[in-house]
């Protein structure tokens, strides 16, 4: 018996598809992540919570940011901001309007309006945004909360 | 001098393919957020219509008053109160108090239960809890009428306003998992698109509503 024909067989692993899995794999995360649209110009410092919920559907929400503008020249008090902009108080109904217009008929009651909140910020602030809220009848909303770290 | 030109190989060396890849695998990797929807929901009432005051019939006992005053102190139910953790508690045997429980059947349509039906559907072990700890006259006569009422002053913070309601969610919680034989957190997790876990949260939440209320805090004089 001879045993010489064991070293003939090839030791190494073949890697050149190596490069085109992980190719893959990138392109599947950039492809799969969804860049943030806006960029928020509020401080987002946000108070932790629990009981956490979390909303199926992505794309009926709309998003309000709420906070002390980074930048000082817009002053020192909370502001609001939708879609990359700051906005009024008063301007909140509009801008729900503007949100529903792009829903479809039987989804337009079921547009969520999430808060971000700095926790800085003052009840008075978010009360007035929900009073707004109720006038135009977006009365589901979400205060978004990253979770609390366990004791 | 001119033969060392033949002697380079001729293939591109892609052997560093593969860990420049991964070098932008991980950068993605890191800077990516995956963009979380979670959070705490709510449902504002309906709006107000302003030549019509909202007449107060509710009782006084079926309403749990919480008072936040713009130092973020408590009030709760007219007593002050320094750890908020404390409301879980009170809240679950308030909603749970079941001091005169009505024959009236409420919720939504199809699935209307008395309160005295809710109380027969609870398990044993929250059945004896609630007969020998609670039972009140002074509190909730059920947990249909109960309602948990949250009046923060314009100038307390936010973060103490979602501390509040973070207890609260976690006391209903506490309440529908443990009628169905879960954790809070199992509770919380249920999928509602799963037709099984939609019937259990359902159950759960038939005849026990989450009726938390914003109250709007009182105008100041300007």
């Amino acid at each position: 018996m001879k045993f010489s024909v064991k070293s003939q067989t090839q030791q190494d692993i073949p890697t050149a598809a190596l490069p085109d899995i992980i190719f893959m794999l990138l392109f599947f995360f950039m492809v799969s992540t969804i860049m943030r649209e806006t960029e928020v110009r509020v401080t987002q410092k946000i108070p932790r919570a629990e009981q956490l919920v979390k909303l199926q559907r992505k794309d009926l929400i709309a998003h309000l940011y709420v906070g002390l503008p980074k930048d000082s020249g817009y002053g020192k008090e909370p502001v609001i901001q939708a879609d990359g902009v700051f906005i009024d108080v008063g301007k909140i109904g509009a801008w729900v309007e503007e949100v529903r217009a792009g829903l479809s008929e039987e989804e337009k009651d079921q547009l969520t309006v999430s808060f971000k909140v700095d926790k800085e910020v003052q009840m008075g602030l978010i009360v007035d945004i929900q009073t707004e809220l109720r006038k135009v009848n977006a009365r589901k909303i979400i205060y978004q909360s990253p979770r609390k770290e366990e004791e | 001098m001119a033969k060392s030109k033949n002697r380079g190989s001729e293939e591109v060396n892609a052997g560093s393919m593969a860990d420049i890849a991964f070098l932008l695998l991980i950068f993605f990797l890191v800077t990516t957020q995956i963009a979380t929807n979670k959070g705490l929901t709510l449902l504002l009432p309906p709006k107000q219509e302003e030549d019509e005051p909202i007449e107060i019939k509710q009782q006084q006992r079926n309403i749990f008053k919480i008072q936040v005053n713009s130092l973020d102190r408590l009030l709760v139910e007219d007593e002050p109160l320094e750890d908020v953790s404390q409301i879980r508690d009170m809240v679950y045997d308030f909603v749970l108090n079941f001091g005169s429980p009505s024959q009236v059947k409420k919720g939504k349509k199809g699935a209307e239960v008395s309160e005295v039906e809710t109380y027969n559907s609870l398990p044993a072990s929250m059945k004896s809890y609630i007969s020998r700890n609670l039972g009140s006259s002074e509190s909730s006569d059920g947990p249909a009428s109960a309602i948990v009422s949250v009046k923060a002053d314009r100038g307390s913070s936010y973060e103490i306003f979602i501390s509040i309601l973070d207890e609260l969610n976690a006391a209903y919680n506490k309440i529908y998992g443990e009628r169905v034989g879960l954790t809070d957190e199992e509770f919380r997790k249920l999928n509602r698109n799963d037709p099984r876990e939609k019937a259990l949260y359902d159950e759960a939440r038939s005849g026990i509503p989450k009726a938390i209320s914003i109250a709007e805090p009182t105008k100041s004089a300007e």
